[in-house]
């Protein structure tokens, strides 16, 4: 079982069977009432999200995942599709399934795929995905604003706040847990 | 030393202007180098050997483009570890570090104010031997003082003894300490500002509340209203006041009577329902708490199933806690002993009870209003800012 304070970003809880993974959680607490931790769950058969608010005693209870390592190959419409490296077996996962999580797959590279009761229902992204920059304003022309971050796209289609030194074509390393901008990465050419 | 120019001012020149600029040097370019100051970026022409990450003064001729370097000086070493996301620099610079200026305008304001009112600013001990009993604070233990010592939750007792010398008025902008409190508003360590009048009352310090919150609105933006976390509230006095029975009846659609008694209904209700319908376009005082949650304020007289306490809300965002203080030391102690048998009924810590503090009210403190509002709330609230986060300068998590 999970206590209160372990609730994070990512973690996977079962309701009623029904396994969730915890999209977002904020600590509230009325400053001479009980502490509460509210929480949007992300149903991981469904892709639908639901607010839930969970008390200081209450406990949560696990919901277990097998993972597998496997290939993400491409997209298709709405669709992201996986393959197994070595049975060659393929699987779909929706966008909805994914959730934010879509934003760091990038084609042909390796992710863990969660099974739950044998089902394929999300994946878990490395904690840091390096990404190309496909479009951001040229780095200092016409800053004048003081502010340090500028916005740019990278090839995922994630959108992400990036220093003023950052160039398109650059690799950047992207922290998965909060979607935001770790550090220039130096590819060798 | 040569006056300083600011980088974000040098497009306003006049081309052949000379010009002193010193920063650091965050980019190299092909013919020279960009160095940014706490107000910008400007393109340096140089030849000079200038590695990045080093701070630099630079003395040249602005071109209307660009700063022709006539002399660059190195005055630190440099290396790009600043550029990565986690830097002091990358954290700090720009939008946070105008939040600073702005967080020190609201600190300002908020002296000027209560200065203005006559009011002695005191900053009492943060290292106390009985932290504040309320049944749902933690207080963070601090050890080799010889003794049991905590840090303060908040100073009320210490406050109130120096009310009980008859002193007009007293407050304190300082820290306060609350063990496991960490979330978009919450912080284990924030900055309040504690206020009390004798002679005084629960409608006194709303009105304080109401002059003093629009007084920083006009000082941070000329106008009436603040940003708000999620949409503009007007903070202009006289603020909407409404009970917490009518809150309960009206966000909930609960009589107040049938949850009172359980404090997780209670506060479920109050942090799913009530909270986020409150202060949203008009700043709003919840008021009149039932008796049970009176904390240390005064039964009200005419209706003693209530407390003469209130809250403010700003944005659903609950800033302030205030009180017609209690100032009978019989009913006091009844109240501290049920919050300690509370507390040990929870498995909380049992403080001891502030004898100091309990003998202070038994020599007398005149009827008396007080009020506690969280400073980086009322900092959010005036910038648009979402987490307490972006109105520091380091969490507890990056000291």
């Amino acid at each position: 079982m999970y206590d209160f304070s372990q609730i994070k970003k990512n973690l996977k809880i079962k309701l009623d069977g029904v396994p969730f993974n915890v999209v977002d959680f904020q600590f509230v607490k009325p400053g001479k009432g009980n502490a509460f931790t509210r929480t949007r769950l992300r149903n991981m058969y469904t892709g639908a999200v639901i607010e839930r608010t969970f008390k200081q005693h209450e406990k949560l209870e696990p919901a277990d995942m097998d993972e597998r390592q496997m290939q993400f190959l491409f997209k298709e419409g709405d669709d992201f599709v996986f393959m197994d490296t070595s049975s060659f077996e393929q699987l779909h996962l929706s966008k909805d399934q994914l959730g934010e999580n879509q934003w760091y797959l990038i084609d042909n590279t390796n992710v863990d795929v969660l099974f739950f009761n044998d089902k394929p229902i999300g994946v878990t992204p490395p904690t840091f995905v390096l990404m190309k920059v496909i479009r951001t304003e040229p780095g200092f022309k016409g800053d004048t604003s003081g502010g340090a971050m500028k916005p740019a796209t990278m090839e995922s289609g994630l959108e992400v706040n990036v220093p003023l030194f950052i160039n398109e074509g650059e690799t950047l390393k992207i922290d998965t847990r909060t979607g935001e901008y770790a550090e220039r990465v130096n590819v060798k050419k | 030393m040569q006056p300083r120019s600011a980088a974000r001012e040098l497009a306003a020149l006049k081309a052949d202007t000379a010009v002193c600029l010193a920063g650091r040097i965050v980019a190299r370019t092909a013919d020279g180098f960009v160095l940014q100051d706490d107000t910008g970026c400007a393109q340096c022409l140089s030849s000079a050997q200038a590695s990045v990450g080093a701070f630099a003064r630079v003395v040249g001729v602005w071109d209307g483009v660009q700063l022709k370097a006539a002399s660059v000086e190195l005055l630190s070493a440099g290396n790009d570890r600043f550029m990565r996301g986690d830097s002091d620099f990358s954290q700090l610079i720009g939008k946070r570090l105008s939040n600073l200026r702005a967080r020190h305008d609201v600190l300002r304001t908020i002296r000027s104010f209560l200065d203005a009112q006559g009011l002695l600013e005191v900053d009492t001990p943060a290292i106390v031997p009985c932290p504040g009993l309320d049944v749902h604070l933690d207080a963070i233990e601090v050890l080799g003082m010889g003794a049991p010592r905590w840090l303060h939750t908040s100073p009320e007792y210490q406050m109130k003894r120096l009310l009980s010398t008859g002193l007009p008025g007293v407050y304190q902008l300082g820290k306060a300490f609350r063990r496991g409190e960490r979330g978009k508003l919450h912080e284990p360590e924030f900055t309040m500002l504690e206020w009390y009048r004798t002679f005084a009352c629960a409608q006194d310090m709303m009105t304080d509340t109401e002059q003093l919150v629009s007084q920083i609105a006009r000082v941070l933006t000329g106008g009436t209203r603040l940003p708000g976390i999620q949409q503009p509230v007007d903070v202009s006095a006289p603020w909407d006041r409404i009970s917490v029975a009518e809150a309960f009846q009206r966000y909930a659609g609960v009589d107040v009577e049938t949850v009172v008694h359980d404090d997780d209904r209670f506060y479920r209700l109050l942090v799913e329902k009530v909270e986020p319908e409150l202060g949203r376009g008009r700043a709003t005082f919840l008021t009149d708490y039932p008796a049970r949650m009176a904390s240390l304020a005064r039964l009200s007289a005419q209706d003693p199933k209530c407390a003469e306490r209130f809250e403010a809300y700003v944005d659903g965002v609950e800033l302030c806690n205030g009180f017609s203080e209690l100032t009978d030391p019989a009913e006091q102690r009844r109240r501290l002993q049920a919050d300690q048998a509370q507390r040990g009924k929870l498995g909380r810590s049992v403080y001891p009870i502030d004898e100091r503090f309990m003998a202070a009210l038994e020599d007398g403190l005149p009827p008396s209003g007080g009020n506690a509002l969280g400073v980086d709330r009322l900092v959010m609230l005036a910038l648009g800012a979402k987490q307490i986060d972006e109105v520091v300068a380091f969490t507890t998590a990056r000291v």
